[in-house]
């Protein structure tokens, strides 16, 4: 069993030409990789979406604005 | 690698690479230091944060597509005018020579070496926009410039065959346009859609100080930014190449477009020109440390587009007229427009970086832009247009597109009450208050012990 194509550091050097596993596989990896990048930001903006939306909320209710411009503790601990 | 010779000189190129790939790095952790050291101390962790991401987010979007795009669009744009090159195959994500290969030692550092540029572009709009963008729309804009326009710019006037180059004799050896026009022209744009911070413009227009909360780690960082500088210009040069056209052999050091150069004559030209920048600020800010640090930068930029061939003391003089112009034009622009830059940025890069290219079509007319004998050669016209493409076109248009874009769907400003509050406390107050409780915590901790009565 291997995952590469190198079973020894044997033989002639200039035969030698990807060294990671799984040669062939780099189209299917560039796929995952697009889809972590772009799911990271769909995930991210969310987040902060949900995080502005809250605090904001917070802010706008009582007295609270005035609370925190004045350094009191209104917003969630995270 | 099958000759002393040659191994030595792959072995040295590929080691050259890397080594300014790590002084490069300085260059973002002076960003870094910069942005949080000018922003209030409300936005600290907000600001350290917009920017770190951009290293992650930049290089991985560049490992997918932005090699491509250099290698790629070198004829202006694919398929429409032009062929997509050949080594463009083997600069895609799934190319075998994108990874560890024995047969290639190279790709790897030369992709690092223009991606810490990338980097670079894509932090220079990040200290513009702090205290109030969301990080979100930053980041989105940061992919953008990083990995998209900036390398569409570099693969057109940046590379030996680049269509601005053999057709306009574009001439840009350390970048003034190419990394810094192009940078200042986004930012532009975003701050005209995301508009000043509160409090930045008095009910009468007039503009308002917002001081750096820390002036010690704007100078540091913009110190190390210099320290970075050093790595950048000399990853834009090949370090050995054969310069001699017909019979016989010639090594020496190119710029970007193969054309000869030495790494003797842009040490002296980027000290000279950062000298000039430094004395001319200096005068014209009164002295502020803030303007004069920014405006060696300014000088460096000016004279960058030229910084191969310059004299020393021409370098000096145009890093000097060029840090003046960018201080006054900051100020003016921000009175006449309310833009609020906050680090200003889009005068350090965006004006200097415009005016260096425009100068360097100037005072190189008539020089060969490329050891090609058949391309144009540097021309004032050649240059300002350029000049245009890389700031306006490339720069301004496509951030402005996005940004009000993001500004349509309430996607590129944070909320006013967060703003006025500061977005420290609304991202990161959990972190605070458990620092304050644990002190609690240890004071009990005393109290129980007979430390403290």
């Amino acid at each position: 069993m291997s995952t590469g194509n190198i079973v020894d550091w044997t033989g002639n050097m200039a035969d030698i030409g990807p060294l990671y596993p799984f040669v062939g596989s780099e189209g299917l990896l560039f796929v995952l990789g697009m889809a972590f990048w772009i799911g990271w930001h769909v995930w991210q903006i969310r987040m902060e979406n949900a995080n502005y939306r809250d605090d904001s909320e917070t802010l706008r209710q009582n007295n609270n604005m005035d609370k925190a411009l004045r350094g009191e503790r209104v917003l969630r601990p995270l | 690698m099958d000759s002393d010779i040659g191994a030595l000189t792959i072995i040295f190129t590929e080691f050259y690479y890397w080594v300014t790939v790590v002084f490069m790095f300085l260059i973002h952790v002076g960003f870094c230091m910069y942005e949080v050291g000018a922003s209030r101390t409300k936005n600290m962790m907000h600001t350290l944060m917009k920017n770190t991401m951009v290293i992650p987010l930049v290089t991985i979007t560049f490992f997918f597509f932005g090699w491509w795009i250099y290698w790629a669009f070198p004829n202006g744009i694919p398929f429409i005018t032009g062929e997509v090159p050949e080594a463009a195959a083997a600069n895609t994500a799934w190319s075998e020579l994108m990874a560890p290969n024995m047969q290639d030692r190279i790709t790897g550092v030369f992709w690092a070496a223009f991606l810490l540029f990338s980097w670079t572009a894509a932090s220079i709009v990040s200290g513009a926009v702090i205290e109030r963008i969301r990080s979100g729309a930053f980041w989105l804009v940061a992919v953008m410039v990083g990995s998209v326009t900036w390398i569409i710019d570099a693969a057109w006037g940046w590379h030996a065959d680049g269509w601005m180059v053999r057709v306009l004799g574009y001439h840009d050896a350390y970048a003034s346009g190419v990394i810094h026009a192009i940078a200042g022209g986004a930012a532009l744009a975003v701050l005209i859609n995301l508009g000043p911070r509160i409090g930045k413009f008095r009910a009468d227009g007039t503009p308002r100080n917002i001081v750096p909360h820390n002036p010690w780690l704007v100078t540091v960082g913009l110190f190390l930014i210099y320290t970075g500088f050093w790595g950048f210009y000399v990853a834009c040069n090949i370090p050995i190449w054969d310069v001699q056209s017909g019979d016989g052999v010639f090594y020496s050091a190119t710029n970007i477009y193969l054309a000869p150069t030495t790494l003797s004559g842009i040490t002296l030209n980027f000290l000279m020109s950062l000298s000039g920048g430094l004395m001319a600020a200096y005068i014209v800010s009164r002295g502020d440390a803030f303007w004069t640090y920014s405006g060696g930068l300014a000088g460096i930029i000016g004279a960058s587009a030229g910084n191969d061939l310059y004299h020393p003391i021409q370098a000096m003089l145009i890093g000097a007229l060029v840090a003046t112009i960018a201080y006054k034009m900051h100020y003016w622009v921000e009175r006449r427009f309310k833009i609020d830059d906050a680090v200003g940025a889009v005068a350090v890069h965006g004006y200097a970086g415009f005016l260096g290219v425009v100068i360097a079509g100037f005072m190189l007319w008539g020089y060969p832009s490329s050891p090609n004998p058949e391309f144009a050669s540097i021309s004032p016209w050649g240059n300002f247009i350029g000049a245009i493409i890389m700031f306006f076109v490339l720069g301004f248009v496509p951030a402005y597109v996005l940004s009000a874009f993001l500004k349509g769907l309430g996607a590129l400003r944070i909320p006013r009450e967060i703003e006025l509050v500061g977005l420290d406390l609304s991202e990161y107050a959990g972190r605070y208050m458990s620092e304050e409780d644990v002190k609690n915590a240890e004071l009990e901790e005393a109290r129980g012990a007979g430390f403290v009565r």
